[in-house]
C-alpha cells in the first residue's frame, strides 16, 4: 500500500529530533499568519474578494493578457509568449545570445524550476547566480526548493556554516545567522555588479498598466536589477490581475498569508526598461490554459504562490518538501502535480489526512482538501489505485451491503480481541505499528437493539 | 418531529455505549426518537479512500432507512458530514435527490441548534480537552476553524457546560488534526501515528483527565496511541459526558 510519499515520510519522521523541529518551525510561521489575520476584520471578506477576482481573471485571461500586453509594448517592453517550459527556455538562451551575455542573476522564480531553466541554462555553458539567500545556499549545497517561499527551511544554520566553510571560507564552526549573511552579502556584491542580464519572476502582472510586481524581502531583485541593462521577468499566465485596485487586494493577503508580515520588506513595480537597455516580459502557458478546461480544479489557477498551504498541512510539516516527487509539494503541490501528469505524480495524492485546514488558510480560496478527494477518486480509472486499498475498499463494500453478513460477522468479531498478539501486531498490520487495535464490543448496539436492552 | 438514530459501522461494532449514550441523552429531552434497524455504514472509508462509486448502494440504503423521519442525528461528526456534504453527489450520479443530507445533523449540533437544552441533570467532575475533529469543525462548523477570523464559538463546549463539576479545556493547536485520515491511517502509517502522538501529547499538556469530542473514530486513534505507549489519559465521546447519570 506505500506510495513514494509514505515511504519518504517514514524515512524523514525516523529523525524525530529533526521531524519535530521542521514540525514547530513552520507551524511558527502559521502562528505568525494567524495573528496578522485576525488583525485585519475584513479578512474573510479580502479572501472572498481575492477568490472572484482571480476567478474573473482566469475566465478574461484572453482579454486581460492582451491588454497587458498592449500596454507593456506601449511602456517600452519586449513581450515574449512561451507554450511550454522548452519555448521558455529558449527564449531566455536567445536575449542571453543577442547581449553575448554570460551571467545572468536571479531573484528567485519557481516558474523557473518548473521549466528546469537552471539546467537548462547550465548546459549550455551560462553561468546563473541565484540572489535570494535561501536559494543561493541550495545552490552552492547541489539542492532544490523544499519550500516555495522559504525554500531552505528543512535545513539547519549549523549546516549552512559548514557549507560555507568550503564554500566562502568562513570561521570553522561559525554559524551565527549574521555573521553567515554577511560572508554572503560580500560574495554577492561582485556577482551583482558584473552580471550580464538580470531576471525575476512576477507575483503579478497589471493588466490595466502593463506592470509587473515583484515581492521580495531581501531586496535582492531590485539590486539584481540595478545594474545590467537587460532585465528578464517571466511569469505564468495566471499571474495576470485586471488593475491597481485588484492589485492591492493581493499585496495585503500575500505576504500575511505566506510569512506573517503585513506586506514583504520590497514590493517592487517594474514598468520601462532602463535608459538605452531591454525589458523583456516573458507570459508562459506550460499547461495552464489545460487546466481551464478542467472545471473540478480551475481554482488552482487562483494560487499566489505564498505557501500557506504547506504550513499549515500537518502532513507537510512532519514530512518535509523532499518527501513529495513533484517540485512543489503540500497540498496546492499535489494538485499542481496532479495536472501536471497523473500517472507520474500520484504517489502524492496519498498525503493527505483530508483535514482540509489547507482550504481554510488559502488566501484565494482554493478547495486544496475537496481537489485532493476528487483526485482520489480518479486513481482506478488511471490504473494507479493501490491493489491492497482496493481490496480492503471492495471488501468494506461487500460486507456493508450485507446487513445479515455484517450483523454475524459483528457476533463473531470479539474473537478477535482473544488472538495472540503475535498475529495480530505483525508486519502486515500497519495500523499496529504506533497503535493498539480497539476492542470490539461484547454486543453490537444493533443486537442490543434487536434484544430491548437499550431504554 | 421524529428522529431516526444513525448508529455508523464502527460505533456499532466497537462503542455500542455511545449509541446507548445518544439514545438515553435524546429520550430524557423527551424527543421522539427510534434506531431504524441494521444499518451498516455511510461509505465514508471506501470513497475517501477514492471509491466513492463503491458508497452508492451505501447511500441509497441510508435514503431508505431514514424515509420516514423528519431527522436523522448521528453521534459522529465525520460521517454526519459525509453524509451531508457527499452522499448528494454520489446519489446525483443514479438520478436520485439525496434528502438525508438536509435532515441530517450530528448529535452535538442538533442539541445545540434545534433541541436548545438549558440544563442537563449529568455530572461529570473531571478535567476534559476538548478534541475539534476536522470534519466537525471544517465542515459541520461545531467551533470556529482556527484559520477563519470569525469569532470565537464551540457548540460543544456550550453543551459541556451544562454538565456540573466539569472543568472544560482545549489544547494548543486547537483543532490540528490527530492523523486518522480513515485508510491514511494504513496509508501512511508513520505520519498518522505521528500526528497521534504530538495530538495526545497536546491534549495531555492541558492537563486534562480525558479527550473528548463529537468523533469516535479520532478517539478510537488517539486511543490506540495512549495504549501503545501508556499514556495517563482516557478518551470519552460527548455523549456519555452529557449522559453521565441519565
Amino acid at each position: 500500500m506505500s506510495t513514494k510519499h509514505s515511504i519518504a515520510a517514514a524515512r524523514f519522521i525516523a529523525n524525530r529530533k529533526q521531524e519535530a523541529w521542521h514540525d514547530e518551525t513552520l507551524w511558527m510561521v502559521r502562528a505568525k499568519r494567524d495573528k496578522m489575520s485576525h488583525s485585519l476584520p475584513e479578512w474573510e471578506r479580502l479572501r472572498e474578494l481575492a477568490c472572484d477576482i482571480k476567478m474573473y481573471s482566469n475566465s478574461h485571461l484572453d482579454t486581460l493578457l492582451e491588454e497587458f500586453e498592449k500596454n507593456a509594448i506601449a511602456n517600452g517592453a519586449i513581450v515574449h509568449w512561451a507554450k511550454d517550459a522548452k519555448e521558455h527556455n529558449e527564449i531566455v538562451e536567445k536575449i542571453l545570445q543577442q547581449h553575448n551575455a554570460h551571467t545572468l542573476i536571479k531573484s528567485k522564480s519557481m516558474l523557473t524550476e518548473e521549466c528546469g531553466m537552471n539546467e537548462y541554462l547550465f548546459s549550455k555553458g551560462y553561468d546563473i547566480v541565484e540572489s535570494d539567500l535561501g536559494e543561493r545556499i541550495l545552490q552552492w549545497m547541489h539542492l532544490h526548493p523544499s519550500h516555495i517561499v522559504m525554500p531552505a527551511i528543512h535545513i539547519k544554520r549549523q549546516e549552512v556554516g559548514e557549507m560555507m566553510e568550503r564554500v566562502l571560507g568562513t570561521e570553522k564552526g561559525n554559524s551565527d545567522p549574521t555573521y553567515l549573511t554577511h560572508a554572503v552579502r560580500k560574495n554577492m556584491r561582485e556577482k551583482f555588479l558584473t552580471a550580464d542580464v538580470a531576471m525575476t519572476g512576477a507575483n503579478f502582472a497589471v493588466a490595466s498598466t502593463g506592470e509587473i510586481v515583484v515581492c521580495t524581502n531581501e531586496g535582492n531583485a531590485d539590486m539584481g536589477t540595478s545594474f545590467p541593462k537587460v532585465h528578464i521577468a517571466t511569469f505564468g499566465m495566471e499571474k495576470i490581475v485586471p488593475n491597481q485596485e485588484a492589485l492591492g487586494v493581493f499585496t495585503r493577503l500575500l505576504a500575511r498569508s505566506g510569512t506573517g508580515q503585513p506586506i514583504t520588506t520590497y514590493t517592487s513595480h517594474y514598468r520601462k526598461p532602463e535608459d538605452g537597455g531591454e525589458f523583456h516580459l516573458i507570459i508562459v502557458d506550460n499547461g495552464r490554459s489545460d487546466i481551464l478546461a478542467k472545471p473540478d480544479h480551475i481554482r488552482t489557477l487562483n494560487c499566489i504562490r505564498c505557501g500557506e498551504c504547506m504550513n499549515t498541512c500537518p502532513v507537510y510539516r512532519r514530512t518535509g518538501g523532499y518527501s513529495y516527487t513533484y517540485f512543489i509539494p503540500g497540498p496546492i503541490g499535489i494538485n499542481l502535480g496532479m495536472l501536471k501528469n497523473p500517472e507520474e505524480y500520484s504517489d502524492n495524492v496519498s498525503a493527505c489526512s483530508l483535514c482540509l485546514s489547507c482550504s481554510n488558510v488559502c488566501p484565494v480560496k482554493i478547495d486544496l482538501g475537496e481537489q485532493i478527494y476528487r483526485w482520489r477518486q480518479d486513481l482506478d480509472k488511471i490504473g494507479k489505485a493501490s491493489s491492497e486499498k482496493k481490496v480492503m475498499s471492495g471488501g468494506m463494500k461487500f460486507l456493508m451491503e450485507r446487513p445479515a453478513l455484517f450483523n454475524t460477522a459483528l457476533k463473531f468479531a470479539p474473537l478477535v480481541n482473544k488472538l495472540p498478539r503475535f498475529m495480530i501486531y505483525n508486519g502486515l498490520n500497519a495500523w499496529g505499528k504506533g497503535r493498539e487495535l480497539p476492542t470490539f464490543a461484547k454486543e453490537s448496539f444493533n443486537d442490543m437493539w434487536k434484544k430491548n436492552k437499550i431504554q | 418531529m421524529k428522529i431516526g438514530l444513525f448508529i455508523p459501522c464502527y460505533i456499532n461494532a466497537v462503542y455500542p455505549e455511545v449509541g446507548v449514550a445518544s439514545y438515553k441523552l435524546l429520550k430524557h429531552l423527551g424527543l421522539d426518537v427510534d434506531y431504524p434497524l441494521d444499518q451498516t455504514c455511510c461509505g465514508q472509508p471506501m470513497a475517501n479512500a477514492g471509491f466513492e462509486n463503491e458508497s452508492l448502494k451505501l447511500a441509497l440504503r441510508m435514503e431508505d432507512l431514514f424515509k420516514q423521519y423528519d431527522y436523522v442525528v448521528g453521534p459522529s461528526a465525520s460521517c454526519v458530514a459525509f453524509v451531508k456534504e457527499n452522499h448528494p453527489g454520489i446519489l446525483e450520479k443514479s438520478g436520485h435527490v439525496c434528502l438525508n443530507s438536509s435532515k441530517i445533523y450530528d448529535i452535538c449540533e442538533f442539541l445545540h441548534d434545534v433541541v436548545k437544552p438549558e440544563e442537563l441533570p449529568s455530572v461529570f467532575p473531571h478535567k476534559v480537552s476538548i478534541h475539534n475533529s476536522c470534519h466537525g469543525v471544517r465542515e459541520l462548523h461545531l467551533s470556529s476553524p482556527s484559520e477563519m477570523n470569525i469569532p470565537y464559538f464551540s457548540k460543544l463546549r456550550d453543551l459541556l457546560q451544562l454538565v456540573k463539576g466539569i472543568e472544560i479545556l482545549e489544547p494548543k493547536r486547537i483543532d490540528e488534526c490527530c492523523g486518522f485520515g480513515g485508510m491514511f491511517a494504513v496509508e501512511e502509517p508513520e505520519v498518522s501515528v505521528c500526528m497521534g502522538h504530538d495530538k495526545v501529547k497536546d491534549h495531555m499538556s492541558t492537563g486534562a483527565e480525558y479527550i473528548t469530542g463529537a468523533d469516535s473514530s479520532c478517539l478510537m486513534h488517539m486511543q490506540g496511541v495512549i495504549e501503545r505507549e501508556h499514556l495517563p489519559i482516557k478518551t470519552i465521546h460527548i455523549t456519555q459526558i452529557l449522559a453521565a447519570g441519565l
